[in-house]
């Protein structure tokens, strides 16, 4: 059985937070802020702990003998020095903002680039695996949309800008907020579900 | 009091009396029935699949900040990991989990050993691991992972933007099943391309229900459907006297 103290602080915590939302009184909004101050604290400590797993996971595939324990060595390497060089002279000193500028943004940059190659490979592969109409319809929305995002070598196909605007503000917006009240009703549930102690992700057995 | 204030708390209550009715109605009824959603059945038979095979189910939990919405579709994904935790007892390589955010990763390894004292059988830290911190990074070391991983089958139900195709291609690359869900419209446009079963708005809230989480899980789905009908509806008719210029 999981321990009731825990359960009882989680949900707790949450109906105060949740009333101090809505209702305007003193006490609760006070309180909904300090609770949210804490919870701030206690997320930027779980990232220093998520760095920390993220170290071991990679010192102990470096220590055994796997493969593609150079990437961990690298890994490890380079989380060293940043941390070295960030701690040492401050985030936003020239050094920092170098390892920042010419190794961390042009890494992900390359990453976005491999990205457009398989999401145009996924594109092909979509028709293959599901030829149906909604497959033709998704391909043929999103191949309008780029074409007429970018320059087209000055050629002006006529009705097709117009088509575009209609697909952006028409069926794009209605099918968006469809699937965003589908998703807000699925948050509030979520969230109930934690405040009413069934759903209990905190652990604490 | 703002009146905006009180008609959200009005909702908010009426959910909460949707799903209390909705579960004291469904303890007094045998079976219950769910609509079809295909990618949780063949989750079902992966999930079997994996289990025989001797290969791991991966999990991945997004990069949701818990301050945010984004939270409560990680504790979905918490909770289909806790799940799949217990019901895949008899495989002898227990799922793993990744995460690109530091307090899903602590929750994640937390519902592991959790599973892991249920089934009586020791815990390992390292299978809720965070594999990134940024987008990117989290895509990359989650898809380095998967290749290295003898992965049978992959979920990613969690906050993803357009980075999830990586991940996505990774799992395709290993012949494995993917199964994705996400809250953010791009990220589900991009699981629609790329991921085998993508599950759309609020399909991916209901992972619990379809994996028998609980039977709250099921109520709260219950409640879901009907007030998504309540405000079909309400939207029907805001548009009907819109027409008729009466609003």
């Amino acid at each position: 059985m999981r321990n009731p103290v825990f359960a009882a602080i989680a949900i707790g915590v949450g109906i105060v937070v949740l009333l101090g939302y809505f209702l305007q009184i003193d006490l609760l909004v006070n309180l909904r802020v300090v609770l949210l101050e804490w919870a701030t604290i206690l997320v930027a400590v779980a990232l220093l702990v998520g760095i920390i797993n993220l170290f071991i996971v990679h010192f102990r595939k470096s220590a055994a003998d796997q493969q593609n324990r150079l990437n961990s060595i690298f890994l490890l390497v380079s989380m060293t020095i940043t941390l070295l060089v960030a701690g040492w002279f401050g985030p936003t000193h020239p050094y920092s903002l170098w390892i920042f500028n010419y190794i961390q943004i042009p890494i992900e940059a390359s990453l976005m680039a491999i990205l457009t190659v398989v999401l145009i490979y996924a594109g092909v592969r979509l028709l293959r695996r599901k030829p149906n109409l909604l497959t033709i319809v998704f391909i043929a929305t999103a191949v309008i949309i780029l074409l007429m995002s970018g320059p087209l070598f000055g050629i002006d196909i006529p009705g097709l800008s117009e088509l575009r605007i209609w697909i952006g503000k028409v069926p794009a917006v209605a099918g968006a907020r469809g699937i965003l009240l589908g998703v807000s009703l699925g948050i509030v549930a979520a969230g109930l579900r934690i405040l009413m102690g069934a759903d209990r992700p905190y652990g604490g057995s | 009091m703002n009146g905006l204030n009180i008609l959200g708390l009005i909702y908010v209550l009426i959910f909460f009396g949707l799903i209390l009715g909705t579960s004291i109605f469904l303890r007094t009824r045998e079976g219950r029935r769910l609509r079809d959603i295909p990618a949780f059945d063949r989750l079902g038979r992966a999930i079997g699949l994996a289990v025989e095979a001797g290969s791991r189910l991966h999990i991945s939990l997004g990069r949701g900040h818990m301050l945010s919405t984004q939270s409560a579709v990680g504790f979905v994904g918490l909770s289909i990991l806790g799940r799949i935790a217990r019901s895949t007892s008899i495989s002898d390589r227990p799922p793993v989990s990744t995460s690109g955010e530091g307090s899903l990763g602590i929750l994640s390894q937390d519902t592991q050993r959790d599973a892991a004292k249920y089934l009586g059988v020791e815990s390992d830290p390292t299978r809720g691991r965070i594999t990134g911190l940024t987008p990117y990074s989290y895509a990359a070391g989650t898809l380095s992972f998967i290749q290295e991983e003898d992965i049978g089958a992959n979920l990613l139900i969690g906050s993803f933007g357009n980075e999830v195709a990586l991940i996505t291609d990774a799992a395709e690359r290993t012949d494995g099943m993917t199964l994705g869900g996400t809250d953010n419209l791009t990220g589900q446009a991009v699981m629609f391309a790329t991921a085998q079963e993508p599950l759309i708005g609020e399909e991916t809230y209901a992972g619990g229900a379809y994996l028998d989480a609980g039977p709250m899980h099921v109520a709260s789905l219950y409640a879901q459907d009907i007030l998504r009908w309540i405000i079909i509806g309400l939207i029907l008719i805001g548009a009907i006297l819109k027409l008729l210029g009466v609003l």
